[in-house]
């Protein structure tokens, strides 16, 4: 079993445990991932490592309610456990000093692109970090971001926060500057990464996602998470989950993630049938 | 040995074979004529004093039975059931010459499930021999680990189990289905494993959480690496990615390990079509099409490339799965797969093939008849091509050597690999292979590690 140290609810919906993990925290690195179980009848599901210390031998995962599952661990409390938290897994960020690099965080995202941004500027690079979220009310870790940020944009759908709009016009803007961006990370929704692919396509400047297809295993074993990059097929848990997002089949993976959108909203039905009563 | 009915079998999850009742079981002993010479011993991988145990049924004397079976094998109760027999212990029965074989399986079975319902393992804990002081390192607890860290417990030595999944048992649990292996029964040897004074640390992804080389260096003496082939192989064709399209790894463990088919209860899915095509011919593709079937399919077909002489599943499974009513269309290979605006699969694209001169398996080899390609309307797809090695291990493992098919090279007899203090046996060695074959690995390798160890 493993022991929910801490617990923040971050904004409505999203999430922060703080993980009695060791092991785990011994080998994190950023851009790695876990795969956690909550109980005997538990799936297994993905989530990002956003933080992790080795002294304390703690790992920090964030995750929004999106279904029966993450609804589930939303109710555990500080000091329950969860019965497997497997990792880590996936191959680590590629990290370097490439020069300038942009991070874009969409909504959760924030979480996972959070240790990838410390660990570029830790490596040298100048950090450009752009956060959007819907409204402000759902903004969380600007304060984290803004501390591995050489500079910070913001902003949200509706213009309660920030600068009104989406995450791809300031991208645009930064690309057509004239300013030399070495690279961009990009990690939120699936729509998000390939609209962020797509802006910056004609730079030709490497953009790093993040891809969170559907796991069961997360090891290679079963090949539920595969991905079209470059026109031919890659797991995501063993190759990515980083890949290069202008070579990534963004219509595939969006496809992919609705395969059991009818059992996921069945399993939800039950749930909240069962959590009413 | 009688079985479920096949119609109705074919809906539920229930065991299919029922088992022999003692006088069944004891008529059965009878047949044996215990011969001097004891083929079916040398047939064994892990040599069963196969007339001993027969003997001791015939007598009525079953805790003997049991004795003697555990003390080669400790798995007997997943053995006499997965175990090919037909190709081994019972293929060298003397009796096979004139008659039917003693049904050597089923006796292993019979005695396997007597012990769990008449000698509840708190009642008899295993003696524990003197510590040698000595520690290995299992990584992977399937038939080829299980087995080898039983061998060095009882040998003395103290033993761990790195699993990388959350339940110990390897494709015994994720992989062969509850209706032809009950999840119980392999969970029930694993705690047998487990009371030798094995540790089994789950969650523990060897190559990611631990390196091997740390393993060594944090105070193992040896390692034994059973973990199997557990990277499924696609036929890398156009329409592969579809929804819809499974492995049969995927299929499987949602279904075995992840008891999709309890969903909602449990909270993994699985999709079940209506007409479910499974590619493959081996005993991996007959468990996923049965379970496909059960899951409530209208139509499973089996399409494979060759005829059935060819198929490398079981003969028995073959024909289960016949009774309870799957199609097969054999001498059938997919070309592409077809799909609709969603990006779900409609249907299998296929090749006539016919068989040519035999290949280095010596099997005849397929060759695709020429404007022969027809369609399969199907809205579910399970490959069940076979498995590789998952490189994991061996790409964080300096001084492993692999071959280009992502096995591990290890000495056939001692299960030796070219590093030191490092063993490998079971499917990671050979590729997917059975289940008893995997054991034998693991207890060779296991013999040879406490002569090193002793040494």
């Amino acid at each position: 079993m493993y022991k929910i140290l801490e617990r923040e609810d971050l904004v409505p919906g999203i999430h922060l445990f703080k993980m009695a993990a060791p092991a785990v925290a011994q080998k994190a690195r950023a851009g790695q991932f876990v795969v956690v179980r909550i109980d005997e009848r538990g799936e297994r599901i993905p989530l990002t490592i956003a933080d992790w210390d080795k002294d304390k031998g703690t790992v920090t995962i964030v995750f929004m309610e999106v279904g029966a599952t993450t609804a589930r661990l939303a109710l555990l409390k500080e000091g329950e456990a969860i019965a497997d938290f497997v990792g880590p897994l996936g191959v680590p960020a590629e990290i370097e000093n490439y020069g300038t690099v942009v991070c874009v965080a969409g909504g959760v995202g924030a979480a996972v692109v959070a240790p990838v941004a410390r660990a570029l500027k830790n490596a040298g690079n100048r950090i450009i970090t752009i956060l959007g979220t819907r409204s402000k009310d759902l903004l969380f870790w600007e304060d984290v971001l803004s501390s591995v940020s050489d500079r910070m944009i913001v902003t949200t759908d509706d213009g309660s926060y920030g600068r009104k709009g989406v995450v791809t016009e300031p991208l645009k803007e930064l690309m057509d500057s004239g300013e030399k961006i070495d690279r961009v990370v990009a990690i939120g929704p699936v729509v998000m990464m390939k609209f962020c692919s797509l802006t910056t396509a004609p730079s030709g400047v490497k953009t790093i996602v993040s891809l969170n297809p559907i796991m069961v295993d997360g090891t290679g074993m079963c090949g539920c998470c595969r991905v079209s990059v470059g026109g031919q097929t890659k797991f995501a848990c063993v190759d990515g989950p980083d890949f290069d997002g202008h070579k990534v089949d963004w219509d595939l993976l969006a496809a992919r993630q609705r395969i059991y959108l009818g059992e996921e909203k069945c399993a939800y039905d039950e749930w909240q049938k069962s959590h009413a009563a | 040995m009688p079985r479920q009915d096949p119609k109705k079998r074919g809906r539920n999850f229930n065991e299919v074979a029922l088992g022999y009742s003692l006088e069944q079981a004891r008529e059965e002993a009878s047949r044996c004529i215990q011969c001097k010479k004891r083929n079916c011993v040398t047939g064994c991988p892990v040599e069963v004093d196969i007339p001993d145990f027969i003997q001791a049924i015939r007598e009525g004397n079953m805790p003997e039975a049991v004795r003697i079976l555990k003390s080669k094998n400790a798995l007997p109760g997943i053995c006499g059931r997965v175990c090919p027999q037909e190709s081994q212990c019972e293929a060298t029965c003397t009796l096979a010459k004139k008659e039917a074989p003693i049904a050597i399986g089923r006796l292993e079975r019979f005695v396997a499930d007597w012990e769990r319902k008449n000698m509840p393992a708190k009642d008899s804990p295993p003696l524990r021999p003197k510590p040698s002081g000595r520690k290995v390192a299992v990584v992977g607890s399937g038939p080829a680990g299980l087995t080898a860290a039983a061998d060095l417990a009882r040998m003395g030595h103290g033993v761990t189990i790195f699993e990388a999944l959350h339940v110990a048992g390897g494709v015994l649990m994720y992989g062969i289905p509850e209706f032809r292996l009950p999840k119980e029964i392999v969970q029930n040897e694993v705690d047998f494993v487990a009371s030798l004074g094995v540790e089994i640390r789950l969650d523990s992804v060897v190559g990611k959480l631990v390196t091997l080389d740390e393993i060594l260096a944090n105070g193992y003496d040896a390692v034994f690496l059973g973990t199997g082939a557990g990277l499924p192989m696609f036929l890398n064709i156009e329409g592969e990615n579809l929804n819809g399209i499974y492995s049969a790894n995927e299929f499987l463990t949602r279904v075995n390990l992840m008891k999709a088919y309890k969903f909602p209860e449990y909270d993994t899915p699985v999709k079940i079509g209506k007409k479910v095509a499974v590619i493959g011919g081996g005993n991996v593709a007959m468990d996923s099409a049965r379970c496909a079937l059960r899951l409530g399919a209208d139509d499973v077909y089996i399409i494979y490339r060759r005829s059935e002489a060819e198929m490398p599943a079981r003969r028995e499974e073959v024909e289960n799965a016949q009774e309870e009513g799957i199609h097969f269309k054999l001498l059938t290979n997919p070309k592409q797969f077809l799909g609709n605006d969603k990006n779900w699969v409609t249907g299998a694209e296929c090749y006539e093939m016919e068989l040519g001169e035999p290949d280095d398996s010596g099997r005849r080899r397929p060759v695709v008849k020429e404007g022969s390609e027809f369609i399969v309307d199907v809205d579910e797809v399970i490959v069940a091509l076979g498995t590789r090695p998952n490189p994991l291990i061996s790409s964080t493992t300096p001084g492993l050597q692999t071959t280009r098919h992502g096995t591990v090279v290890a000495n056939e007899e001692t299960g030796k690999t070219v590093k030191d203090r490092v063993w490998a046996g079971g499917d990671i060695v050979t590729g997917s292979a059975t289940v008893i074959s995997a054991m034998g690995a693991g207890k060779k390798a296991a013999a040879d590690i406490d002569k090193f160890l002793r040494g």
